[in-house]
């Protein structure tokens, strides 16, 4: 009796897992986990919505070799450990193949970890060079370091013959990382860095801060490393005191929303970003204007809102992750890594990029332009 | 010249502290208002000034002109402080005091999420009322809104003042905040003082959220440092005291703008509490806290 009831509950088991195996088979799982909501929202809600769209998108179109994609996201709210606890999740229970995100540098060392223990690809939208240096295994991301931004800048500054510049940086992770990338890669560029002040990503008022830099003799160019609010609230007071030189924001402020924000301080003020910033005002024979224009109009459409540099980050990291399962002999995590670290000549809208064992970015300094805003627009510094 | 440029330097860190000071004591003073009514700590009270700011923000986006979208922004973040009474405080009636501070952040947590869902989460900003072009007095550069904002904090403490001194209504909540029991002897009813004091603290939350997005912006979790900040401006002026919550918050503005200015801006929010550390331990009842205060 016993035997029977045991028997048929095997044969039923074996239904039930034949039947899911069967369905998987169909089934890529992409994992994300972005910061939707939260004080990083507004990086991880376009970058949720770009991965809906363009999972959406390869499924209309047959999915990826007769594979149609899965994708499982989380929510973090900006929070690392919340970030911590999906990861593990994706990787236990929801076994993904790879997972795509990890909004700030913050959620992303958090989750960098599991997905090293797990053998998944992981590919993030972080900005801090820590995530890909040193070089991890499974590890891999989209946006171009701070070091990258403060290199762009100080070329800026030698061109322009200003070599004395005073930093004006938020505390918080972005802010901090980028000033000592800055402050480290300065001397190289024959920068002196002549005064410091910093702010709070909460403040509401920096005029004290830049009155002691207005100040201060011999300051050329100010540079505001930050992202959110605080660098609006920077431009505005840098107006307010009707400071002469010139101010550089980072590449974390490249949206319509902070030209907005900074109101009329914002004119004349420099900032590297990506060619996806620029669109339409992009040369007809840059490699990357019909990829960033393709992006554009497909976001636009399908969300109603402008483009953001954050979905950019998201947009390059799944085609990236995409070409990579297109190619790979079969779509197990290791083959997909694999095919990940030999993107060649890949035109993204964030640059073009090479991977190599040794660089999981693979972007260089070219895939960065120098904008200035004038009029409430971006134009392209030559 | 070197002390003129000194001056100079002071007058723009004095400036700057008692604009952000101004806003800090409009939460302070919205805190005393309801704890002096009903000994709660409203911990929801920097929302109100979210709410008045970014309702603003979309009413005057859908289309409506800005005085218009102004005065909703208030009604609006009224009904908010009304509810919050009416079906979060009221209910609880009786419970202990750490249970409603409790209550109400849950409050403030929901309100937050709210306005996530109706607003947006991005960071937005009102036209200033008289340009963006500051006026230099004595060489400091003030931009005019500046002056609206002490301007309108000077109109709402007089008016404040002029209510609760020679109306009736006004001295009825006096009278509850100084003895609940004896108020509801001579008739006052108590459960209403208790609920207009939270609309007058969401009408002043709403008011100078209004008037101070045009310089620090606004987004949806705009609340929850003002509502710190406050707290501790509360706790420096003297708990229960409605001057001393001016006075706090002035003075944690200017600490703050001071110490970002002269010592070193890293420790900027570290010089403010350490002042307010200070002052509790020399005066565990803060600047302007008596001994009256004592409750049983």
């Amino acid at each position: 009796m016993v035997g029977r009831i045991l028997g048929s509950v095997a044969i039923a088991a074996t239904l039930v897992a034949g039947g899911w195996s069967g369905a998987r088979a169909e089934e890529i799982r992409i994992g994300s986990v972005v910061s939707s909501t939260g004080p990083a929202s507004l990086l991880g809600d376009p970058q949720k919505r770009t991965l809906e769209m363009l999972v959406e998108d390869i499924n209309a179109k047959g999915g990826i070799k007769g594979n149609k994609l899965k994708l499982v996201l989380y929510d973090d709210g900006g929070d690392a450990n919340a970030a911590r606890t999906f990861a593990t999740r994706l990787a236990e229970e929801d076994k993904v193949a790879v997972v795509i995100g990890g909004s700030t540098t913050g959620t992303t060392m958090a989750m960098a970890p599991v997905f090293e223990d797990a053998e998944i690809p992981f590919m993030s939208f972080a900005g801090a060079i820590q995530v890909i240096k040193p070089v991890r295994k499974w590890v891999f991301k989209t946006p171009h370091t701070d070091l990258m931004a403060c290199e762009k800048i100080f070329t800026d500054l030698n061109a322009r013959k200003l070599s004395k510049v005073a930093f004006l940086s938020g505390t918080d992770g972005f802010g901090k990382s980028m000033r000592d990338q800055c402050v480290a890669a300065a001397p190289k560029f024959g920068i002196e860095v002549v005064h410091e002040e910093t702010y709070g990503p909460r403040d509401a008022d920096m005029t004290p801060q830049l009155t002691n830099i207005k100040n201060k003799a011999g300051v050329q160019a100010i540079i505001i490393p930050g992202i959110g609010q605080g660098p609006a609230i920077g431009v505005r007071n840098y107006k307010q005191l009707a400071i002469a030189v010139p101010l550089y924001v980072s590449h974390g402020v490249a949206s319509k929303e902070f030209i907005a924000l900074a109101g009329e301080g914002a004119e004349g003020v420099r900032l590297p970003a990506a060619a996806l910033l620029l669109g339409e005002k992009l040369a007809a024979d840059d490699p990357q204007r019909p990829v960033v224009l393709d992006y554009t109009k497909a976001y636009e459409k399908k969300t109603g809102q402008p483009v953001s540099g954050f979905g950019g980050f998201a947009y390059d990291g799944f085609m990236i992750v995409a070409e990579a399962m297109k190619r790979a002999p079969s779509n197990k995590p290791a083959a997909i890594r694999d095919e990940i670290e030999k993107t060649k000549g890949f035109v993204g809208v964030d640059g073009i990029y090479n991977m190599s064992p040794q660089d999981h970015m693979g972007l260089d300094l070219s895939g960065f332009r120098m904008v200035e805003i004038r009029k409430g627009d971006w134009v392209a510094v030559p | 010249m070197r002390a003129s440029a000194m001056t100079t330097e002071l007058l723009q860190f004095t400036f700057s502290g008692l604009t952000v000071g101004a806003v800090y004591a409009s939460v302070a003073l919205g805190f005393t208002l309801i704890y002096n009514a009903s000994h709660v700590v409203n911990l929801a009270q920097g929302e109100f000034v979210m709410l008045g700011a970014m309702s603003t923000v979309f009413l005057a986006a859908a289309g409506l002109p800005l005085p218009v979208a102004m005065i909703l922004a208030v009604l609006i973040s009224m009904v908010a402080g009304l509810a919050l009474h009416r079906f979060a405080i009221a209910p609880a009636r009786g419970a202990d005091p750490i249970a409603l501070i409790i209550i109400t952040i849950g409050a403030s947590i929901f309100l937050r999420g709210l306005a996530q869902i109706v607003f947006d989460k991005r960071f937005h900003s009102l036209p200033p009322w008289f340009g963006a072009e500051p006026i230099v007095i004595g060489g400091a550069a003030v931009l005019p809104q500046s002056l609206v904002v002490l301007a309108g904090m000077l109109v709402v403490l007089v008016g404040l003042w002029l209510f609760m001194t020679r109306t009736l209504f006004g001295r009825a909540i006096l009278a509850a905040s100084n003895n609940p029991m004896a108020a509801t002897l001579v008739g006052i009813n108590v459960p209403v003082i208790v609920a207009a004091t939270f609309l007058i603290s969401s009408l002043l939350g709403a008011v100078v959220g209004i008037l101070v997005t045009p310089i620090t912006l606004t987004s949806y979790d705009a609340g929850t440092i003002l509502a710190l900040k406050g707290f501790a401006a509360v706790m420096l002026g003297g708990i229960g005291n409605p001057p001393g919550a001016v006075l706090g918050g002035l003075l944690l503005g200017l600490a703050e703008s001071f110490g970002a200015g002269l010592i070193s801006s890293q420790y900027k929010d570290a010089i403010a509490f350490v002042i307010l550390l200070a002052v509790l331990l020399l005066r565990p009842r803060g600047l302007l806290g008596g001994a009256a205060l004592e409750r049983v």
